[in-house]
C-alpha cells in the first residue's frame, strides 16, 4: 500500500470528523487478533461446558484448571519476550524440573536449618534460575550462537541434573505445607464469609457438600476493587487522550469492551468465591501478567525488546545495547522457569524426575497461538495468556470428556497449526 | 576480417515511475574487448541484465542480436544457452562449497542423479590452468581470497562453452596485483579469440585493455571511442556532461568553527583481517557547514562512516574523533549519540527501520530517554513528537500508527531522518540520504538538510551522486579506496574534477 499520494495530514477539526469511522474500523480491525484469540477462548469453553455437561464452569474444576496451567501460563510470559526478541527457550521444562528437585533437596534432604525455610529456599531457588538463564544467554547474546542450539543443551543438561540430584528415579517429599500453598493453597478470607443459602443438614447431622451458598467476600472484594481499577484506567486514559485532543477509540466500543470484560471477570471471581476463594497462583500469575503487560506496553525495556526482535541491526545503530538486552531476556526467562518449577513441586507436593517434562512445547505453543511471530517483533503478553489457556481448557476438558492422552495431543497440534496459519493467511491478505 | 557478435538496438526499459534505459545502442565485434563506462545508476548493470535475460523478453523494448540471431531471452538459462556468461559484482559462490562443486553447481557431470566427482574434478582442474589458478579443486570457496574466488568465477563461465563474457566491475574488490593478474588474463582470452564486455569505472584498467568503449549517461548512450580515441580526460567528459539545475534549494551558508574532526582513522576488513579498508583519514566539519564526501561504489565511505559511529563496521580501529577540540570516546553507538553524533545508514530497509511497527515507535527509538521517565514512556508524549516530526519532515502516511514497511522509500527516509533529528545531534552523516527515492522526495530532503545547516548542525553527506553533492555541499572531499584523495569547496569543484580525483588517485593507492 502505497501512501505517497495521500494528502498530507492537517489536524483540522473537519478531517477528524471524517476520519472517524475510519478509525473505528481500524481500531476493529488491528484488535481483531486480540478480540478473535479472547472470542476463541470463549467459544472452546462454552463447547467443553456442553460436551463435559456442566463440569467445566464448576468452581472446583475452575480452580484446578487455574492449578493445572498456571506453571505453562508463567513461563510463557517469559518465553514471549524470548520469541519477540528472535530467539528460543527450549530449557524451561527441564529447568523447571531441576529447580522443583534443588527446592525438594533443600527443604527435605539437606540439613540446611533455618535455610530450609519455605521462603528462603524460593528465593534461592528464583536465583539459581535467574543464574541458569544467564548462562545460557550469555553464549546467545555474546557469541551469536543459536538460541535453539544453546537451549537444546540446557534441555538435556538440566533434565539430566535433575535426575541425578533425586538420586536416579526416585521422587522427594512430601515438601512443608507451607510451600505446597504456592499452588494448592487459597488467599485467606480476612473479611470472613458470607452465608447466602444455609447448607442443608442430612439425617446424620452432616452437610451434605455441595449444598448451600457461601461466599468467600475477601475475593469478591478483590474482584470487585479489580474490575473497578479495570474501568477507571480504561475511562482515564480515554479522558486524557481526548483533552489532547487524539482520537480514541470509538466510545461505544469501549463500553461494550469494559462491559463485556469486566462480566467475565466478575463471573469467574463469583464461581471462585462460592468455592474456597481466589488461588493464591491465580493471584501471583495476576500480579505477573499485569506486570508484563505494563512492561512491554509502557517502559523503554519492553519497547526496545520489539525493536531488537524486529530489526536488531537496525535497533543496534539506534544505540541499543542489543547484546545485554538479549542476555537479560534470558535470565528473566530462567527465573520464570524456575518459578514454574517452584509452582509444580508445590502443586504434586513433591519433586519427581519426570516434572515439567516436554511443558517447554506447550509454553512455546502457548506463544505461538497467542499471535507472537517466529520471526521476532511480533507478540503480545494478553496473546500468550489466552494462548496458554487455550491450551489448558483444552487439556481440561478433554480429559473430563475422557478423550485418550494420544487423541488429546493429535487435537492439541491441529490447533496449534491452524492458529498460525490462520495469522500467516491473514497477514498475506493485508 | 571482423564481424559484430551482438547488438542491442534501440533497447528501453522502463521501472515504474523511472525511464532507466533509453533507446541504448551497443554493437560488440568478435574478438573485442569492449569496455560499457558510466556513473553508478547510469544503467550499465540494467543494459546488462537485459542482455542475459535476467530481465526477460517483453518486459523491454528493443532488439538483441546475437550471431546474426535476434534472441528473446525469458531468463538466464536462455543466454548462458546461447554462450553469454555475465559475472556479477557480487560474486554468487557459495562459501561452504568447494572449488569443484561451485564450477558445476546446477550442471553436474552427474548419471540419474549420482554425481561423478572425478569427472567433475579432472574438468575442474583443466579450468582452473585456464584462468592460471593454482587450487586444488576441493578447496572450500571460504578459504581462497577474493581474487581468486573471481578467477572461480571466470573458470565457471568457460565451463558452460562462453562465447561473449562480461565482467561486472571485476576488479571492484580485488588489489592492485590481483585486479593485473585479473586483466592480464582476459588479454590472454582475447588473444584465444574470446569477446569480453568489461564493465568498469576505473578508467586506468579500460585505457590499458579495451578495444572501444561505450559511454553510457543517465540511460542513454552518448558515444563509442574506438581504440585511438580513448583517453580518460574525453571519457570523463563524456561520462558527466549534465547541467546542474535548479533541482536544489537555495542556501546562505553561515560557517563557524571546527565541530567534528577525525584524525587518522583507521580501519580493517571484519573478515578479512589483512585487508585495510581504510587507511588514515583525517576530516574536519565545521558548525553549520554541510561537507560532501564522493567515491565511487567500493570506495569505503560507508565503511567509514559505520566505524565511526560506534565502531559498527571492522576491526583494528584506530584514530582520533574529536568534537569542539575535545577527543570523544565513540566505541559504542550508545556512546557515539551521547556525544551528538548521528549516522542516517544508506540502507534505510536492513538497518534503518524497524519494518514490522510503526511511524512512532521508529521515530523514538533511538532516543527512548527524550519520552520516558524511569524507563517508563509516555504515551502522550511521545505521540506528540512523533506527529510534531511527521510534521516537519513532512512523512505522508495516513497517521503514525502505519507500518513503515507499507511507506514509500522517500517515506521512509523521512522516518530514519527524523528518528535521528529527533536524537538531536550536534554531528548528522547522512550516507546516500536520497537513495533509490524520487524527485520530489529528494527535494524535501535537500531542504531538511539546509535548515539543519541553519540551525548550526555540523553535517556530513556521502553521496555517489556527484550533481547532488555539487548542490547541497559548501565543500567535498573525494574518497577513493579508503583514502582521502582531494579536498575542494564546492564552488570551485565540478563533476570533472571530482571524477579526475578518482582516476588519479587510482593508482597512488596500490
Amino acid at each position: 500500500m502505497s501512501t505517497e499520494s495521500a494528502p498530507a495530514p492537517q489536524s483540522s477539526v473537519a478531517e477528524d470528523v471524517q476520519q472517524r469511522p475510519r478509525i473505528a474500523v481500524s481500531a476493529l480491525t488491528t484488535n481483531l487478533r486480540e478480540y478473535g484469540l479472547i472470542l476463541a477462548l470463549i467459544a472452546i469453553m462454552v463447547f467443553f461446558q456442553f460436551t463435559t455437561s456442566g463440569t467445566l464452569f464448576k468452581p472446583v474444576n475452575l480452580s484446578n484448571l487455574v492449578q493445572q496451567n498456571s506453571f505453562i501460563i508463567v513461563m510463557a510470559l517469559g518465553m514471549l519476550l524470548v520469541i519477540v526478541s528472535g530467539h528460543i527457550d527450549l530449557s524451561v521444562g527441564s529447568v523447571a524440573g531441576f529447580i522443583g528437585a534443588l527446592a525438594a533437596m533443600m527443604m527435605v534432604i539437606w540439613p540446611l536449618g533455618p535455610l530450609s525455610n519455605p521462603l528462603v529456599v524460593s528465593i534461592i531457588c528464583l536465583i539459581v534460575g535467574g543464574a541458569i538463564g544467564a548462562a545460557q544467554g550469555y553464549w546467545i547474546a555474546y557469541h551469536r550462537i543459536p538460541s535453539f542450539i544453546v537451549t537444546l543443551a540446557g534441555m538435556l543438561i538440566f533434565r539430566g541434573i535433575c535426575q541425578a540430584l533425586l538420586g536416579g528415579g526416585s521422587s522427594v517429599g512430601p515438601l512443608p505445607d507451607g510451600f505446597k500453598a504456592l499452588s494448592s493453597g487459597f488467599i485467606p478470607d480476612v473479611i470472613g464469609p458470607l452465608t447466602l443459602i444455609p447448607p442443608t443438614v442430612n439425617a446424620a447431622g452432616k452437610t451434605i457438600i455441595g449444598s448451600g451458598l457461601t461466599l468467600h467476600m475477601t475475593t469478591i472484594v478483590l474482584g470487585l476493587i479489580a474490575v473497578l481499577a479495570y474501568a477507571y484506567f480504561g475511562l482515564s486514559t480515554r479522558r486524557k487522550r481526548e483533552r489532547h485532543g487524539y482520537e480514541a477509540e470509538p466510545f461505544p466500543l469501549f463500553v461494550i469492551k469494559t462491559l463485556v470484560g469486566s462480566a467475565l471477570a466478575l463471573f469467574l471471581v463469583y464461581q471462585f468465591a462460592s468455592y474456597r476463594g481466589l488461588p493464591v497462583v491465580l493471584l501471583v500469575m495476576g500480579v505477573l501478567i499485569s506486570l508484563f503487560v505494563f512492561v512491554t506496553k509502557r517502559m523503554t525495556i519492553g519497547r526496545r525488546i520489539y525493536a531488537m526482535g524486529g530489526n536488531a541491526k537496525a535497533a543496534q545503530l539506534s544505540g541499543i545495547k542489543t547484546e545485554r538486552l538479549t542476555l537479560m531476556v534470558f535470565v528473566n526467562m530462567g527465573v520464570l522457569s524456575a518459578l514454574g518449577g517452584l509452582i509444580i513441586a508445590a502443586r504434586l507436593g513433591q519433586a519427581v524426575p519426570a516434572a515439567g517434562l516436554g511443558s517447554e512445547l506447550d509454553v512455546i505453543a502457548a506463544v505461538f497461538i497467542g499471535g507472537a511471530s517466529a520471526m521476532g517483533g511480533v507478540g503480545q503478553v494478553i496473546g500468550a495468556v489466552v494462548g496458554g489457556f487455550i491450551m489448558g481448557v483444552m487439556n481440561n476438558g478433554m480429559s473430563i470428556m475422557g478423550v485418550n492422552v494420544d487423541w488429546q495431543q493429535v487435537v492439541k497440534g491441529l490447533v496449534l497449526l491452524g492458529a498460525v496459519i490462520f495469522d500467516v493467511y491473514n497477514k498475506n491478505k493485508a | 576480417m571482423v564481424s559484430t557478435i551482438l547488438e542491442m538496438r534501440d533497447i528501453t526499459k522502463t521501472f515504474p515511475g523511472v525511464k532507466a534505459l533509453s533507446n541504448v545502442n551497443l554493437s560488440v565485434e568478435e574478438g573485442e574487448i569492449h569496455a560499457v563506462v558510466g556513473e553508478n545508476g547510469a544503467g550499465k548493470s540494467t543494459l546488462m541484465k537485459v542482455l542475459s535475460g535476467v530481465y526477460p523478453t517483453g518486459t523491454y523494448d528493443g532488439q538483441i542480436i546475437f550471431n546474426a540471431q535476434e534472441c528473446h531471452f525469458k531468463g538466464i538459462h536462455d543466454s548462458e544457452h546461447k554462450g553469454i556468461v555475465i559475472i556479477h559484482q557480487e560474486l554468487a559462490l557459495v562459501p561452504m562449497l568447494s572449488i569443484a562443486e561451485n564450477i558445476f553447481l546446477g550442471n553436474e557431470h552427474a548419471r540419474y542423479g549420482v554425481i561423478d566427482w572425478n569427472a567433475n574434478e579432472a574438468r575442474t582442474s583443466a579450468l582452473l590452468k585456464k584462468v592460471g589458478l593454482k587450487e586444488d579443486p576441493k578447496t572450500l570457496i571460504t578459504n581462497i581470497g577474493v581474487g581468486k574466488q573471481q578467477l572461480v568465477e571466470i573458470a565457471k563461465a568457460l565451463s558452460k562453452e562462453v562465447k561473449l563474457l562480461i565482467l561486472d566491475e571485476p576488479t571492484a574488490s580485488l588489489s592492485e596485483k590481483d585486479s593485473q593478474a585479473l586483466l592480464d588474463l582476459l588479454l590472454e582470452f582475447k588473444r584465444q579469440g574470446m569477446t569480453s564486455i568489461l564493465i568498469s569505472h576505473k578508467l586506468n584498467e579500460v585505457n590499458r585493455v579495451a578495444d572501444k568503449v561505450t559511454v553510457i549517461r543517465d540511460g542513454r548512450t552518448i558515444e563509442t571511442l574506438a581504440k585511438k580515441d580513448i583517453s580518460e580526460d574525453r571519457i570523463i567528459t563524456s561520462m558527466v556532461g549534465r547541467s546542474l539545475d535548479d533541482r536544489y534549494p537555495p542556501r546562505e551558508p553561515d560557517i563557524g568553527e571546527v565541530v567534528f574532526e577525525v584524525k587518522n582513522w583507521s580501519v580493517y576488513h571484519p573478515l578479512h583481517a589483512e585487508r585495510q579498508v581504510i587507511k588514515g583519514i583525517d576530516i574536519n566539519v565545521r558548525k553549520g557547514e554541510v561537507v560532501g564526501i564522493a567515491g565511487l561504489m567500493g570506495a569505503g565511505r560507508t565503511e567509514f562512516a559505520m566505524s565511526l559511529f560506534g565502531r559498527s563496521y571492522g576491526r583494528h580501529i584506530t584514530g582520533e574523533v574529536l568534537l569542539k577540540g575535545k577527543p570523544i570516546d565513540v566505541s559504542s553507538v550508545s556512546r557515539a549519540v551521547e556525544h551528538g553524533i548521528a549516522y542516517v545508514t544508506e540502507d534505510r530497509k536492513t538497518f534503518g527501520l524497524n519494518l514490522i511497527d510503526h511511524i512512532k515507535h521508529n521515530i523514538t527509538l533511538a532516543n527512548l530517554g527524550g519520552v520516558s521517565r524511569h524507563g517508563v514512556i509516555d504515551d502522550l508524549g511521545e505521540l506528540s513528537v512523533a506527529n510534531d516530526y511527521r510534521g516537519k519532515t513532512n512523512i505522508r502516511a495516513s497517521s503514525v500508527y502505519q507500518m513503515t514497511g507499507n511507506l514509500s522509500g522517500g517515506n521512509q527516509q523521512k522516518v530514519v531522518l527524523s528518528k535521528w533529528l529527533f536524537a538531536d545531534p550536534e554531528v548528522l552523516i547522512l550516507d546516500e540520504p536520497t537513495r533509490g527515492i524520487d524527485v520530489g522526495a529528494k527535494y524535501e530532503i535537500y531542504t531538511i538538510i539546509a535548515r539543519l545547516a541553519a540551525e548550526g548542525k555540523a553535517i556530513v553527506v556521502i553521496s555517489s551522486e556527484m550533481p547532488e553533492l555539487l548542490g547541497i555541499t559548501d565543500r567535498i572531499y573525494v574518497m577513493n579506496e579508503g583514502r582521502i584523495v582531494g579536498e575542494m569547496p564546492a564552488v570551485d569543484a565540478s563533476q570533472e574534477k571530482i571524477m579526475r580525483a578518482i582516476v588519479r588517485g587510482e593508482g597512488k593507492a596500490a
